[in-house]
């Protein structure tokens, strides 16, 4: 760490250490840089857990006022209505979302290990996982909408279980589509990131001494995965 | 220094108001004190302390005891002021068992009130001085807060829940009450008079049962006649469970075209319905059956108020 | 006039460099580009200057709405829903385009990597974007009132803010997007001081302005993320109905109140924090005196953060929270006083004994003393529960929270501003005009609000548009305060405009302070720094260079 005088005017030419063109001038090391980007994307993540959380607080206070149809919803989407299995959608996803945090690992560390190709390889294959992973919302939420099994104003579901009218049934399905819907938006902005990514990296920019945006982008998909990690169990599997 | 609480705080209505009255000021002489304990320092320092060209200023730190005695001093002030607070809010917060209920209904932007016996009043409310009252409150469209200035208490009225306040009121005569928590256009107009009766005027108050059928026997709105507060009486009492008004048969007979017709009783005779046996057969409804009929009909003597008997028979006399 | 300069690290003696940050490049698109934190500090300071003149604007117009209760203005009738628009209007500006934003948005950006000895923020581009979110914001806020009209007080309460007409759904999507901006402003705070301090200073080394805003950003991480998605369940139950807060479909208002003051409650924090870390930088320097108490005034900004999240429910003593909550907020408020005393007296001993000098920053500072007494005392008739019962929701409400918000943070950041100007733009405002901006601020505010202690305890609830003739004196009184307070941000804002147009005239450190920021030049170059600064002292070490080392 620099304490001799450094002249800003000629900054980006440092004289203890190789310069590197994402070296920021504000910043004394590379590795204080990257440090501090990882501070920066941490606290992103903690706002973003708050967000969702202040989702599931919401959730939990409304299956405190309807107990009994936020239970019956949750038999709803866990068993087989219409021939449809309903859980299989969300087991199927939670599997795809794991694997490509998997290969989200494996990609920052191929970045990490200055191996170009691998790198590439293993974005693609997440970003095709997240995809995967939005077709199966968007089979899952086309059912939903021939239920009219919606949110709020919109909920008209017709058959002898769910009645219209009922407050519960419309709150439930109303947070079932804002807590899916805001996660789905997440996989959308990461299928962005990770393209973004990809593009970059084709271009040759990460290697070992900068990975900085792979790793963050990384940690944000962990995220996303880790919040859907308990989206599963709490519509699918609790009762 | 009772002319500045008076200047203060509003009119004392309630043993409550006292109580509360003497915490305020204890907490503003406090306050006084403590703010002297901050000001006077600091505009002492900043004179005595003037600058001066080359005054060189000591280097303290910092000094634990201090650091220790302002720190928990004000914290025991604090807990003693908790529980001072508390004792005074554990009695406005449960209301005596013998307290008279009155339900509250607010809506955008009036007071419906309602009695134990059914009567009903708008924005006007008698209660017996020093007996308890209890308001149970609801509201039918936003957030209301039903703020009686001079009992000192104040709850926030809240649509699909009952929220509750009471007082005993100790002075008679006349006092403001008003709503508290923002409801729209006409949030500072909602707000009517309590009045505090001896128990003799509360009596005849309760005797007249209410203010809202005044509405409909003062001729003033075309739309309010005294038949149309007999029709709501009708609903409000009950008639409606045995008695219908499109001719159909229930469990009594129906009113309609009855007023004025000879009625068969059961005992063979026949009676014109006029006034006087419209009114016997709500009082004593024994007395003359009408043929068809089980003479199952409770009296309803002492249940209807005078307006409302008034009402029934205009009301009678309408369907024709 | 004379200045008063000892002590302390001064170097003062130097050439003015001739590049500086505000001419180093030039036109719009330098500016409208920058990520410089300095000229992103002061986008944000004429952005929310602009907020403030506007939601000064609508807060004269309430207060002349309520001279007599004709409800004239200029010979013009003001109805009731107008009325409600106007309050609302000054609440919602004045809390979330200009208290929550200016300090962190502008002095904050300004002052706080000089004084770190930072080249910049951590993130410069997400300082821009926080900038730019809140041009959106308050675009987005204009447009609610342009197009429509929002008139459910700024608190946004359900049901009446789901089933009023009007453009609050844009109203609150504006809220939300300032939310983030003010995320974005938080997070870039934090891990600033956390990555780049300068080499040698320890956490106990920073300033003690530092520790304030880094309390400050905190809660603006951890609460404004719940305002976000409170916001976002509102405006879904105004166009969907999802039935969560409006009880005719299954919600329940008191949910949203909870919600709500979960992050609004710290916001008040976010409010006050910063206004108490300038006056831990006025005090000491204008005292010339070591700092007293420099690590109980750093936990304390650390512990009201803290306690900031905890007290939410003392906004709902009688709003239908169940009792025993009650009864625990209460507890927990009163614990607020203890940092916050500790804050009080140790500025008071870092005063004692010390060197004086009364220029505009340091009127500012004694005023906010007085002023933040009031405010904080009456905080406990509020916190107190028998006399809440009484007192909530009426005008001793609105006055104590004035205090706080405007007596305490505004004549902060105003003492701020004044302290800063010279470093900022290089030139020395008018110190006679300041001084008397200064006295008329302080007798303005206190003829503005102490007449609304009385009108609450007696039994004036707030946002009344009608009030009984027996409060007509006390409102008289108190709107003749608010023109007093508008005459003297006139002045202030006259000659702080007038020493631009002057040549650069201020020394690299006017006032003699000893933290980082007057090590550079006034005002500062590009790179903040000729040389990476190295930490010599602690911080508000006044005693003679000698000794120091």
């Amino acid at each position: 760490m620099s304490t001799t005088t450094t002249d800003v005017h000629s900054h980006g030419e440092h004289g203890d250490h190789e310069h590197n063109p994402y070296h920021q001038h504000h910043f004394a090391t590379m590795e204080q840089q990257f440090d501090t980007s990882k501070l920066g994307m941490w606290l992103f993540l903690a706002t973003e857990i708050l967000l969702f959380g202040g989702l599931f607080v919401g959730f939990g206070l409304m299956q405190h006022r309807y107990p009994r149809e936020f239970i019956e919803a949750h038999e709803h989407l866990k068993q087989l209505v219409a021939g449809q299995l309903f859980p299989l959608y969300g087991a199927l996803n939670t599997m795809v979302l794991l694997v490509s945090s998997w290969t989200m690992v494996m990609g920052v560390n191929a970045a990490q290990t200055d191996q170009k190709k691998k790198l590439v390889r293993y974005l693609v294959i997440t970003i095709l996982l997240a995809c995967v992973f939005l077709v199966v919302k968007y089979v899952e939420y086309s059912h939903k909408f021939n239920d009219h099994l919606l949110p709020g104003m919109f909920y008209g579901h017709q058959s002898e279980d769910l009645i219209k009218g009922t407050h519960g049934y419309a709150t439930f399905f109303a947070f079932y589509f804002m807590m899916t819907g805001l996660h789905g938006i997440h996989v959308l902005v990461g299928i962005g990131l990770l393209s973004w990514l990809v593009m970059r990296a084709r271009r040759g920019d990460f290697t070992s001494s900068y990975y900085t945006p792979v790793d963050l982008v990384g940690l944000y998909w962990h995220i996303v995965d880790v919040i859907w990690i308990y989206l599963f169990p709490l519509y699918y599997l609790i009762s | 220094m009772d002319w500045l609480r008076a200047w203060m705080m509003p009119p004392q209505g309630s043993e409550f108001a006292k109580e509360i009255d003497f915490v305020y000021m204890a907490l503003f002489w406090l306050s006084v004190v403590l703010f002297l304990m901050i000001a006077v320092p600091a505009c002492y320092f900043a004179w005595r302390y003037r600058y001066k060209p080359g005054r060189v200023t000591p280097h303290q730190t910092h000094n634990t005891t201090l650091e220790v005695l302002w720190s928990v001093l004000p914290l025991m002030l604090c807990i003693g002021i908790f529980f001072w607070g508390l004792n005074g809010w554990m009695k406005y917060a449960v209301a005596p068992g013998e307290a008279m209920e009155i339900s509250v209904t607010a809506k955008q932007w009036l007071w419906q009130f309602e009695y134990p016996d059914g009567s009903r009043t708008i924005n006007d409310i008698h209660v017996p001085v020093n007996k308890p009252v209890k308001f149970t409150m609801t509201s039918e469209d936003v957030l209301h807060d039903f703020f009686v200035p001079d009992m000192r208490v104040k709850h926030d009225i809240i649509p699909g829940r009952y929220t509750q306040i009471w007082f005993t009121p100790t002075v008679l005569g006349e006092h403001n009450f008003t709503c508290a928590e923002y409801c729209g256009k006409d949030h500072s107009g909602m707000k009517g008079k309590l009045t505090v009766d001896n128990d003799a005027d509360f009596a005849k108050w309760m005797e007249t049962g209410g203010t809202e059928w005044e509405d409909y026997f003062n001729g003033k709105d075309p739309k309010k006649t005294p038949a149309d507060w007999g029709k709501i009486t009708y609903e409000r009492v009950g008639c409606n469970s045995c008695h219908t008004v499109d001719g159909s048969k229930s469990k009594g007979p129906s009113w309609k075209g009855v007023y004025g017709s000879m009625v068969e009783l059961n005992n063979g005779t026949s009676v014109l319905a006029d006034e006087n046996y419209v009114r016997e057969s709500m009082m004593n409804p024994q007395a003359k059956v009408v043929k068809g009929f089980d003479p199952i009909m409770p009296t309803f003597q002492g249940l209807l108020k005078p307006n409302q008997a008034n009402g029934l028979v205009a009301y009678i006399q309408s369907l024709k | 006039m004379e200045r008063a300069v000892t002590g302390g690290a001064r170097i003062g003696d130097r050439p003015r460099p001739k590049k500086n940050y505000l001419n180093e490049t030039k036109g719009f698109w330098s500016w409208a580009s920058t990520v410089d934190h300095k000229r992103i500090g002061i986008m944000y300071l004429v952005a929310t200057l602009t907020a403030f003149l506007l939601g000064g604007i609508f807060a004269l117009l309430v207060r002349l709405t309520l001279l007599t209760p004709q409800h004239t203005l200029f010979g013009l009738q003001v109805t009731a829903e107008t009325y409600n628009r106007f309050f609302t209007l000054h609440g919602a500006i004045m809390v979330f385009l200009f208290i929550i934003p200016s300090i962190p948005g502008s002095l904050t950006n300004f002052v706080l990597p000089l004084m770190i000895g930072a080249k910049d923020v951590a993130f410069p581009r997400l300082n821009l974007a926080s900038f730019y979110l809140w041009i959106v914001g308050a675009v987005m806020a204009v447009a609610s009132m342009v197009i429509g009209a929002v008139d459910t007080g700024w608190t946004f309460y359900t049901p009446y803010s789901t089933t009023t007409s009007g453009t609050v759904t844009l109203m609150t999507a504006a809220v939300f997007v300032l939310g983030f901006s003010s995320i974005f402003t938080g997070l870039n705070f934090i891990a600033t001081v956390h990555k780049l301090r300068a080499p040698g200073m320890g956490w106990f080394d920073m300033p003690l302005f530092v520790w304030g805003m880094y309390s400050t950003a905190v809660i603006q991480v951890l609460a404004t993320p719940v305002l976000g998605i409170t916001l976002v369940l509102l405006m879904l139950e105004r166009v969907f109905q999802i039935g969560i807060f409006d009880s005719r479909i299954g919600g329940d208002p008191v949910l949203f109140q909870h919600f709500f003051w979960f992050y609004s409650h710290p916001a008040v924090y976010i409010m006050i924090l910063p206004g108490l870390a300038i006056i831990s930088e006025l005090i000491p320097t204008f005292s010339r005196k070591t700092m007293f108490g420099y690590r109980a005034i750093a936990y304390s900004s650390v512990s009201l953060a803290l306690l900031s999240f905890i007290v939410w429910g003392h906004h709902m003593f009688v709003a239908g929270q169940s009792q025993l909550a009650t009864v625990i907020f209460s507890a927990l408020t009163f614990l607020v006083a203890i940092p916050s005393g500790v804050k009080v007296f140790n500025w008071l001993s870092t005063m004692y004994m010390g060197n004086i000098s009364l220029e505009t920053p340091m009127l500012y500072a004694i005023s906010f003393l007085m002023l933040f007494a009031i405010g904080g005392l009456t905080g406990i008739f509020l916190g107190t529960l028998s006399t809440d019962v009484h007192l909530t929701d009426t005008y001793f409400v609105v006055a104590h929270f004035h205090y706080v918000m405007m007596g305490s943070t505004v004549t902060a950041f105003i003492g701020g501003l004044h302290y800063w100007w010279p470093k900022m733009t290089g030139r020395m405002p008018s110190e006679k005009w300041g001084r008397v901006a200064a006295i008329l601020w302080f007798i303005g505010f206190n003829a503005t609000f102490l007449p609304q202690f009385i009108l609450g305890s007696r039994g004036m609830p707030r946002r009344y548009y009608n009030y009984l003739d027996q409060f007509q004196p006390l409102h008289a009184f108190s709107t003749v305060g608010s023109w007093i307070i508008g005459l003297s941000l006139f002045i202030s804002l006259g000659y702080l405009l007038a020493s631009l147009r002057k040549p650069a005239d201020a020394p690299d450190n006017p006032w003699g302070g000893t933290t980082m920021e007057w090590q550079t030049s006034s005002p500062p170059i590009t790179h903040n720094f000729e040389d990476t600064p190295v930490l010599e002292h602690e911080p508000y070490d006044y005693r003679p260079k000698a000794v120091t080392h």
